[in-house]
């Protein structure tokens, strides 16, 4: 990866799709053999299915010899820029190292084939791991006990609704109290969620500072309040300092407060909710906590409650056996319906919990503070790029591990936009940035979060990179706005997936309307979703 | 490490004392304290956590989490016939090769150019999964089959303007566990009877409840008791007369031989495509689908992420973006319905591996080799003394409910008596669907050799008498 020149090559195998590689007759695999005695002794199934049960034609899936479709895969892989091949800033992921032990230890038949039914003196070795993680989740958030059962950030926070309308329910008021409150920069999912579990959510709008402030919460504040739902640092990076008096002030008035931790790295062993004051938390195991992204899951969310809270998590719950061991509750109780089925996603509890052990307390801390070193490391020189500036002035506050650019300036005085340098930026080799979540509160925002695993040389071959588009984008902004170039395949038609006459979202799909994409009367499109 | 002694470890490589130093020089602070200058003294952690104490060598690692997880018993290592919404299936090595690779193991929200393989590797799982269920419209990965179970008939009922669902009686109680949660304030639930005799929904209880207020109708094909629903195309129609939208929940695993829903007039298919080369991870494994047709009305409803083919500027050239992001929660927030976020991808193109490998071939062979197998291990239980096989004329795929009330033993006993032979059971149903009796399901797939299911048989019949 070069930062002084565009001189990266993605790979570009035009590899076509898995589909048009079929050849009548070709297997990838067999299945394992049948029984003669099996098959004499229960005669044709298939033909002995009632006649509306039996499928008529076989599926036109592809016929590939198996070296192919693992070339083919291979190659699509070649074509991903994951943490494990280059730099990856992308703010609010929280892109770190995921150890390679762990996934060489998940792979073990004694995790890897192991049924969620099969037992619980049969699974001591997952019920322990889940019960010591639980105690370290307890410790660095200072809650009481945790479930994790939630498969993501979203479904986690989510679940943080739905304790809360426990909560309010099991105290008749939930009629009363029918809002959440949450702000504009934390998470979608703080908003979003909430609304899914029937409230409706009032969201705080920043203030000068760039968070919401004290007055905004007061005036949002009533009996219908049933809670607060926020990140703090929000996506933005900044932490409001007056955290401490928005919980109280909803704990006056009658709501629960539930702290998402979707940008929790910054305060590993720094800051804990419990002692902020909430009720509730969440954490995202795949990003703080070094379980892999998984090109967008398999994620996990530790969901924690205060004990007042504990009889509405969802069950199973994992406990001391009487005698030694463990076992899982199943006690409905109070507990709210189950999020996911059986007992989460236990390969990421495995890593996150491998991770806590090999960094320990200190670690922890190290972590924290260098991924924050890293961002003001990554703010100072940043400072320095033509076109970009700082949001809200007004907030001397160094920034805590991530920072929303903005790209406005630059776009005034080239017509570049953010999405252009972010699109830009693959020709470096590097992983681009996103933008923003929605609404684009920032104009021409760029959101970017080194963490804590970054060596000095990468941060700076970004930086370099960030710098050459900026020189580029006032030498020569047709060229910035162009990109990429050197990229996995060349630019799309971008329209085509926001036009019902030619969106396609599977190949039966594509067959039947890619002739519409040439049409003259094609839609004009007047929106476009952008990245995220 | 509040003063700057520093601290040393692989994974925080800025962390060491030197380069540390050197980073504070150059921000202009003389420590970490001065940049959590916004944080309150007050809500700050004073010292260290009390964590156990850290184990920074590999090598110690992993014999200390190897240690705890190696008390597991694995399915390896007994003979397993439970299923139950996660099942074991054979893995092919493909499968974890590829989603071992480091590249897709850890990407994550890169877009058309970035990460292209990503994204083809995803519009091929929808492709494939649009195959085998009988639709145009596939969206990536759902956290499991509940949860695309909760987006299909929430989107039903926004479809149809009507709040009334129609579950199948049959359903697992987890199951209706997390419908129940998710639906709770758009949906109202009721449950279609279930015909004693066959274990499949009653048509006349259908039509019954079918009244205006119904905008979707459930039931999962198989069941999750193992049944097979032969009479698709005549519920689609009974449904559609009603105005409501027919909802089906599948395992995609039987569609090599079975009907595909879309093809006898499912609106919304939804699955989970753990079957598909995926570990059960005790559950970790699970993952969701979400299908329908290529409709306005339908795609405008989908919570997560669609990935659309796309043609490039090069002759030839295709690439792939994320579609009509406005439909999602990422945009819609506090007005939204539903909610998109990371979810399973990496087994989604676990999935596509799978499919890929086996091909059409390769499903009706598999397919039909469950459907035998499993035959056989009822034919063959039914003849025990103390064990009913209540649905053995039926048609059923993969498991089948064996009743053992005649016996006058519990599940649970039965089930510690299999162990003791280093087998597991089936599922305990007792407590789930009290009106079977000590009834448990049992689960056979195409790991299953004629010698593991006569061992079985031997050992139910030791343990019987």
């Amino acid at each position: 990866m070069s930062g002084k020149q565009s001189d990266f090559q993605a790979a570009r195998w035009n590899e076509a799709l898995i589909m048009e590689l079929s050849e009548t007759g070709a297997r990838g695999i067999v299945p394992p053999a049948m029984d003669a005695d099996i098959a004499a002794a229960v005669g044709d199934v298939v033909a002995a299915l009632p006649a509306g049960a039996r499928r008529e034609k076989l599926p036109q899936l592809p016929e590939v010899p198996q070296h192919r479709v693992l070339r083919h895969f291979m190659r699509l892989s070649q074509m991903c820029m994951g943490f494990d091949v280059t730099t990856d800033m992308m703010g609010t992921c929280t892109m770190k190292y995921s150890p390679k032990v762990h996934e060489h230890i998940a792979r073990s038949a004694k995790l890897a084939d192991v049924h969620p039914l099969q037992g619980e003196q049969n699974m001591q070795g997952l019920l322990e791991l889940m019960y010591r993680f639980n105690k370290i989740m307890c410790q660095i958030s200072g809650m009481d006990e945790f479930t994790f059962q939630p498969a993501s950030g979203a479904q986690g926070i989510y679940t943080n609704a739905c304790l809360i309308r426990a909560y309010h329910e099991s105290r008749g008021e939930l009629a009363q109290r029918n809002e959440i409150i949450t702000t504009s920069f934390s998470h979608p999912a703080d908003a979003a969620t909430p609304s899914v579990a029937g409230f409706k959510v009032i969201t705080l709008m920043p203030g000068e500072m760039g968070y919401a402030d004290v007055d905004a919460l007061k005036a949002a504040i009533s009996d219908r309040t049933a809670g607060l739902m926020l990140t703090n640092p929000e996506d933005t990076g900044q932490y409001n300092p007056h955290i401490r008096e928005f919980v109280d002030l909803v704990h006056e008035a009658g709501g629960l407060c539930a702290y998402d931790q979707a940008n929790g790295n910054p305060l590993l062993g720094k800051v804990r909710a419990g002692d902020t004051g909430f009720d509730m938390c969440q954490f995202n195991l795949h990003k703080t906590f070094s379980a892999p992204h998984g090109s967008l899951g398999m994620g996990c969310a530790a969901v924690g409650v205060k004990d007042f809270l504990r009889k509405f998590l969802p069950r199973p719950l994992v406990a001391e056996a009487d005698g030694g061991g463990y076992r899982l509750d199943y006690e409905q109780g109070e507990g709210i319906d189950k999020i996911r089925a059986f007992i989460g996603n236990i390969p990421a509890v495995l890593k996150a919990y491998s991770w806590v052990m090999s960094l320990g307390a200190e670690g922890l801390r190290a972590v924290a503070e260098t991924a924050v070193l890293n961002n003001n490391y990554m703010l100072k020189s940043m400072r320095e790029v033509r076109g970009v500036t700082i949001p809200w002035p007004a907030n001397n506050y160094p920034k805590l591990e991530q920072v929303r650019y903005s790209f406005e300036q630059m776009f005034k005085e080239t017509g570049v936009t953010s999405h252009d340098v972010i699109d830009r930026m693959v020709d470096y080799g590097v992983q681009h940035c996103m933008p923003s979540h929605m609404p684009m509160l920032v104009p021409e925002p760029f959101t970017m979060e080194p963490g804590e695993s970054l060596t000095v040389a990468e941060m700076d071959q970004m930086l370099a990179a960030l710098k050459a588009i900026s020189h580029e984008a006032y030498s020569d902004p047709e060229k910035a706005q162009g990109g990429p170039y050197n990229a996995s395949t060349t630019r799309i038609d971008s329209d085509v997936p926001e036009d019902p006459d030619c969106w396609a979202f599977t190949y039966r799909a594509y067959q039947r309307k890619k002739g519409h994409w040439t049409s003259e009367s094609r839609r004009k499109i007047e929106r476009h979703s952008g990245g995220y | 490490m509040s003063d700057n002694k520093g601290f040393s470890h692989p994974y925080v490589p800025n962390a060491e004392p030197g380069i540390r130093q050197r980073l504070l020089k150059t921000v202009g602070v003389a420590s970490t304290d001065d940049l959590y200058a916004s944080v309150p003294d007050a809500l700050q952690v004073k010292g260290l956590l009390d964590l156990p104490d850290p184990l920074p060598s590999e090598h110690d690692l992993r014999s200390h989490v190897e240690g705890i997880i190696g008390q597991n018993v694995s399915c390896r290592d007994h003979l397993n016939f439970c299923g139950a919404g996660c099942w074991q299936h054979y893995v092919p090595a493909l499968c974890d090769e590829i989603t071992g690779r480091g590249e897709f193991l850890t990407a994550y929200g890169g877009g058309t150019y970035s990460d292209h393989g990503k994204n083809q590797a995803m519009f091929e799982f929808q492709s494939l999964i649009g195959e085998l269920v009988g639709m145009e419209v596939v969206g990536s990965p759902a956290y499991d089959m509940g949860a695309a179970v909760n987006s299909a008939v929430t989107m039903a009922c926004r479809i149809t303007g009507r709040r009334g669902v129609l579950l199948s009686g049959g359903i697992s109680g987890d199951r209706l566990s997390q419908i129940r949660g998710f639906t709770k304030p758009v949906a109202d639930l009721s449950s279609i009877g279930i015909d004693p005799a066959t274990g499949l929904i009653n048509l006349d209880d259908l039509k019954a409840k079918l009244t205006p207020e119904i905008g979707a109708v459930y039931f999962e094909n198989p069941s999750y008791l193992g049944l097979i629903e032969s009479r698709g195309a005549e519920i689609a129609e009974i449904v559609h007369a009603a105005g409501a939208l027919l909802v089906v929940g599948v395992d995609p695993l039987s569609l090599g031989v079975l009907a595909a829903p879309g093809d006898y007039g499912a609106d919304i298919v939804c699955g989970d495509i753990q079957p598909l080369g995926i570990h059960m991870y005790a559950g970790g494994g699970c993952a969701g689908f979400l299908a329908s047709r290529d409709e306005e009305r339908f795609v405008s409803e989908f919570p997560m992420i669609l990935m659309s083919i796309a043609p490039g500027v090069e002759e030839g050239d295709i690439g792939f973006a994320w579609s009509t992001m406005q439909r999602t929660s990422y945009d819609k927030r506090h007005d939204s319905e539903d909610y998109a976020g990371t979810t399973q991808w990496l087994w989604g193109i676990g999935a596509a591996v799978y499919l890929s490998l086996m091909g059409p071939q390769g499903m009706d062979e598999i397919g039909r080799g469950i459907l035998q197998r499993a035959r056989y291990a009822a034919m063959q239980i039914a003849k025990l003394k103390g064990a009913k096989v209540p649905h053995l004329d039926g048609a059923f795929f993969k498991e089948f409910v064996v009743d053992f009330s005649a016996s006058g033993k519990s599940v649970a006993e039965i089930n510690a008596g299999l162990r003791a032979h280093d087998i597991f059971g089936g599922k305990d149903l007792s407590g789930e669907f009290p009106m079977l009796g000590q009834s448990a399901l049992f689960c056979v797939t195409e790991i299953h050799a004629k010698k593991d299911i006569d061992k079985l048989v031997d050992t139910l019949a030791e343990v019987l008498s």
